[in-house]
Formats: structure tokens, C-alpha cells, sequence
């Protein structure tokens, strides 16, 4: 997808320093035109300081940000061709949802007529055409949301920006937003750049990510290419769950002693001693700890020299009773050998 | 997270001596107004005999009839009026610089533009009457303008910083993001957002100006304001119901406006971005 289209955000060793603080670091990438790309990283990563650079409300310290395939150096944030869903939702108290939303119409002289077929338009995108008329006090956490998407569509910008914008949101309407937001991009055909913290969110909306460690980019690809090769052992353990194994135990299962990653439920629990295919890897070792989930079941295998890897199954055919009594037994944990990756240092 | 008082902590009744307690409290701080409002209408001019031998409306007419109450009353609505506007102007513009940047002595000039309230009236006044004296600059209406301006100014400044450390950083980034210029978003983002808290602090700078005594004595020349007229009326006896006709005037318009400014600063409750 990156490679097919023109970048319509380009960032080309862009830093920003605060004082000793580097927010961001000699960051470099290219966001290709109608992509869904996120930016996943811990809070103080960099990722909301990129976000606030192409939207101009901040300066690199040094590089340079291509928006359109044009130097934004010296554009202010009026005249970019970029809008931003705030994570405080940023609407104006004093004025109803509707004001709000046609804001953007209203500072270009849009004639009050298609000012208001267009703030409608918008506020029917995100379905909640009956709150118009009131003003952002009376709105719940989720219509909030709702219309601050509205008022940054409705200039119709080639580039959204969304800063963590369902943060404040519960799990359920969290997730409904996700397939929410998801739809509305693809109908518009127009770029959104993502800031979450949450990998899980990043893997189902995005067509790529980034994701940011201390002001740098670790990896940059598509959510498969980043959950199954992590380029770095930070990108394994932050995008998902993943055992990482280093040293001796390392060269006894890989052959080699270069850390390598696999992820928890790549990996099978059979009884002890009982054959394994050829190319399996496998290891013994014994349950030390059982945490029931519901649907699954996290288990912490230890496999001597101290190591302890974690392994979730499906709770196809087992209960919570079965799960439990398998606390202390020894186990034989096997995998396909292509889990289990090398990850590069860094 | 705030402390919640239970609920059935908030429905106890406060207990009998306490209550008598606010009242006499109360009523020691408000039954002087009372008093002047009775002797506005009694029919001796000379003394304060009670209960008064008779009640008439004839001062509000004889008071309307005093041109120096015109004039006092004239100068000091203008006066309240000048001092009023400078404080909208530099008090805003103070707050604005004061929570915006960060510079060097900030927190000094925090302290002394908040210094004039928390300072006596007098001290204040012998301050300004020595440097005016020092600087040979004549005693006149602006004297005493620059004078009220310098504790009308802190209401301002203390409204509108409040508003402004109330305000989320991201509403005027929002207003620009979505194509508004600074003098745009200062236009119709920032000035509705400081609306309420310029009138009330508007109307709190009137209402102190407009009573102000001790300050406006050592600041004006000639220049007699209503709270002056009523002092200087106190050591002549003759008309004596009229200085109440007046009193009564001028805490209808000193309580108005503050009662304006309480309702207009009120919280009406619910954040706005996000919060709460």
C-alpha cells in the first residue's frame, strides 16, 4: 500500500527537542494517501508530539515534514490541509453542536445555507443528527466524540488526525467507535493518522503502524508484519504479549544464542514425554501458575534455568476446574518452528 | 478525587446556637443599611431621634433638586466608567501574558499587580499622593482615575486568569486547526470563552471605584465624588435625610452590579472538554 501511492505526510529525520528531552528522535516516514496508519507506542513516546507536528501546532527542532509533497516549515495551522479530532474533543462550549461542527464553514464564509446542509450531512456521518441544537455540555463522553469527528470532516481535509480519541471511552463503545471509525474512512477514501497507546485497537483499525519507543520508530509495517516479526524486543512485548528467549536457552532451541521471541499462543501444551512432530520445537518444564480468562487460559510454564514462558490455550473442551488442576503438573510445550523468530537488538 | 460529604450529612440541621449565632451575625452587618434606609424618610432633617416622628418621600425630592449631589454623583459615575475601562484593557492583557508565557519575575508581577487590594487603602493613597507630588503632576479627574485603576485592575486581572487557567489550551488549537487565523479564534473562540468573567470583573471594578473613599481623597485635587460629598455632609447637620437619600443610592448601585457578577460567574456546572 506504501509504496503504490504518493506519501501525503513525509517526515525525513524529523526531531523535536524540549530542553534535554528528546520527544522526538530523527524520526523518518512516509504515511501513503487514504492509508489507515497508526502510531502505537507508551505514552511519552513521541507519537501525540509527531501528530501535533503535522498538524502545526508545534516545530521540529530540526528535518523536514512534506505535506502534499510540499515543505510545511512555514506553514501555520490555519492554512494546512490537515484537522485533528483533540483528545479532549476540544468543542467550544459557548456555541451549540451545530456551530461547532460548521466552525471550519463558517471562518471560510461558506453561505449560511450550505453551512447548515453541511454541518448535517456531517453530524448524520457519525449518526447523531438530533443533538444539533444543543451545546456540548448536555452531550455524553461518546456523542462528544462524535462531534469532533464531525467538526474535523466537515472541511473535507485530505489528512485526519485522531489523538487517542476514544481514550475516554468504556470498552463496548470503544470497540463499536473502532468499527465506527474504520467505515467512516474507507467512505471518505481520505488518510487517517491514528495516536493510541492501545496495540490491540492499532491491530484491528490499521492498515499500517508505527510503533514509537523513547522519541524513535522501532518498526513501521502492517499489523501482520508487526505482530508476527517484530523487528526489535520491545515491538514483541508491546504489541501483543510475547516470551522472549535469550542465552543458554536460546542456543538449546534455535541453535543459536541471538534473542528470539514467540507468542503465547503459538505455543501447545502436551503431556509429558509425548512424541513431537519432526521440525517441532519443543521444551518440558512445569505449570507453575493458572489464570482463568473465560474464553482462555494464560498459563506460566517454567522451563528450568529460571525461565518462565507464557502460554494461552482456548478453552475449547477445558473448564475452569480442568485449568486449575493443572497447576504443579509437568508438561512437554511444543511449537512450529517458524514461531519461533529472531528479533534484532537494539 | 474531592471529598463527598454523605448525603444525610448534607440534610443535618445545624444546631439552634449556631443559628443564632449567623443571624446576630448577620443581622449586626445588614441592620446598619436598614437604619439608613428608615432615615431617608423621616421628617426630622437635624437628628436621629427614635423611632422617627414621621415618614415622607419630600428628601428624594429635595435631593434630586442638589446640583452638588449631581455633580459628585456625575464624577464619580464617570470616574468608575474611565477606571473600569483601563482595568478591562490591562488587566486582561496582564492575565493574558501572565498565564500564557513564562518569563522571568512572572511570579513578582503577579504578586504586585495583586499587591493594591491586599494593601490599606491609605498606604496606597499616601504612595500615589507623594509620587504625584514628586512628579509635579496636578491633582485632577485622571489622578484619581489612575488611582481607582490600581485596585480595579487586580478584579480583573484575578477574573480573567481564573477563566483563562479554566480554559484547555486545545479550544484555541482547534479554532486554527480548523482554519481560523489568531485574530479569528481570539474573535470567536477567546472573547465569548472571557466574556463572563470581563463583565463581572467589569462590573466588580465599577462597584468598587464607585465607593471608594480613602484612596480618591489623597488622589484628587477639587474633585468631590458621591463617597466624598456624603463624608463632608456628615459634619454639617443641616438636610441631614438627604445624605441617606443618597447612601441608599449608592448601595442600590454598588449591589447590583456584584450581584450581577456573582450570578454571571456562577459555575453552571459540567466541564466541557472532556473533563469530568
Amino acid at each position: 500500500m506504501a509504496g503504490e501511492r504518493a506519501p501525503v505526510v513525509r517526515f525525513i529525520g524529523v526531531s523535536r527537542h524540549f530542553g534535554s528531552l528528546r520527544a522526538v528522535d530523527d524520526v523518518s516516514l512516509d504515511i501513503a494517501d487514504g492509508e489507515f496508519f497508526s502510531m502505537l507506542g507508551p505514552s511519552g513516546s513521541g507519537k501525540t508530539t509527531c501528530l501535533r507536528l503535522i498538524a502545526g501546532f508545534d516545530r521540529p527542532t530540526s528535518g523536514r515534514i512534506l505535506l502534499h509533497g510540499l515543505d510545511a516549515e512555514r506553514l501555520p495551522p490555519f492554512e494546512r490541509d490537515v484537522n485533528t479530532v483533540f483528545q479532549d474533543y476540544a468543542l467550544f462550549p459557548h456555541m451549540t453542536v451545530e456551530e461547532n461542527v460548521a466552525y471550519g464553514l463558517a471562518i471560510r464564509n461558506v453561505p449560511r445555507a450550505e453551512r447548515r446542509r453541511r454541518a448535517g450531512e456531517m453530524l448524520e456521518l457519525v449518526r447523531l443528527p438530533e443533538v444539533a441544537s444543543r451545546r456540548p455540555g448536555q452531550l455524553s463522553g461518546g456523542q462528544r466524540q462524535r462531534v469532533a469527528l464531525a467538526r474535523a470532516l466537515v472541511n473535507r481535509p485530505r489528512v485526519l488526525l485522531l489523538d487517542e480519541p476514544l481514550g475516554a471511552l468504556d470498552l463496548k463503545l470503544r470497540q463499536q467507535m473502532q468499527i465506527e471509525l474504520k467505515a467512516i474512512q474507507e467512505r471518505l477514501a481520505i488518510t487517517f493518522v491514528y495516536v493510541t497507546h492501545d496495540q490491540e485497537e492499532a491491530l484491528a483499525m490499521s492498515d499500517r503502524l508505527a510503533v514509537f519507543r523513547e522519541g524513535r520508530v522501532d518498526q513501521v509495517g502492517t499489523p501482520a508484519e508487526v505482530y508476527e516479526r517484530p523487528a526489535t524486543p520491545f515491538v514483541a512485548d508491546f504489541v501483543g504479549t510475547s516470551n522472549l528467549i535469550e542465552g543458554r536457552l536460546a542456543e538449546r532451541l534455535a541453535g543459536s544464542p541471538a534473542p528470539c521471541t514467540i507468542r503465547p499462543e503459538k505455543i501447545r501444551i502436551v503431556a509429558a514425554a509425548a512424541p513431537v512432530a519432526g521440525g517441532d520445537g519443543a521444551v518440558d518444564g512445569t505449570i507453575r501458575d493458572v489464570v482463568y480468562l473465560g474464553s482462555h487460559t494464560r498459563y506460566r510454564v517454567e522451563v528450568g534455568e529460571g525461565v518462565v514462558l507464557v502460554v494461552v490455550e482456548l478453552n475449547r473442551a477445558t473448564t475452569a476446574v480442568d485449568a486449575h488442576a493443572a497447576r504443579g503438573r509437568p508438561v512437554r510445550l511444543a511449537w512450529a518452528r517458524e514461531h519461533l523468530r529472531p528479533v534484532g537488538g537494539r | 478525587m474531592r471529598f463527598e460529604p454523605a448525603a444525610s450529612q448534607g440534610r443535618e440541621r445545624a444546631p439552634a446556637a449556631l443559628k443564632l449565632a449567623v443571624a446576630g451575625v448577620l443581622l449586626f452587618l445588614h441592620l446598619p443599611f436598614a437604619i439608613i434606609v428608615l432615615y431617608a424618610f423621616t421628617t426630622d432633617d437635624a437628628s436621629y431621634r427614635f423611632p422617627p416622628p414621621g415618614l415622607t418621600l419630600d428628601w428624594l425630592q429635595v435631593a434630586w433638586n442638589r446640583p452638588d449631589v449631581w455633580q459628585a454623583l456625575g464624577l464619580s459615575l464617570r470616574v468608575a466608567a474611565a477606571a473600569t475601562a483601563a482595568a478591562l484593557v490591562l488587566g486582561t492583557l496582564a492575565a493574558a501574558a501572565v498565564h500564557k508565557s513564562r518569563f522571568f519575575g512572572r511570579e513578582a508581577l503577579s504578586f504586585l499587580l495583586i499587591l493594591p487590594i491586599a494593601l490599606p487603602g491609605i498606604v496606597t493613597g499616601i504612595a500615589l499622593r507623594s509620587a504625584m507630588s514628586l512628579a509635579s503632576i496636578p491633582f485632577s479627574f485622571w489622578t484619581v482615575v489612575v488611582g481607582h485603576a490600581t485596585f480595579c485592575v487586580v478584579v480583573v486581572y484575578n477574573n480573567v486568569l481564573a477563566r483563562l487557567r479554566r480554559t484547555p489550551a486545545s479550544l484555541a488549537e482547534a479554532s486554527m486547526d480548523l482554519g481560523a487565523t489568531p485574530q479569528q479564534t481570539f474573535r470567536r473562540i477567546l472573547l465569548p470563552h472571557l466574556a463572563t468573567a470581563l463583565v463581572a470583573g467589569g462590573m466588580l471594578a465599577f462597584a468598587l471605584s464607585f465607593d471608594e473613599i480613602i484612596v480618591t481623597t489623597f488622589t484628587a485635587g477639587q474633585q468631590q465624588t458621591l463617597p466624598i460629598w456624603i463624608y463632608a455632609q456628615l459634619s454639617k447637620p443641616r438636610q441631614r435625610p438627604v445624605t441617606n437619600v443618597v447612601a441608599v443610592f449608592v448601595v442600590l448601585t454598588t449591589a447590583v452590579p456584584i450581584l450581577l457578577a456573582h450570578l454571571l460567574t456562577r459555575d453552571k456546572g459540567g466541564g466541557i472538554a472532556g473533563e469530568r
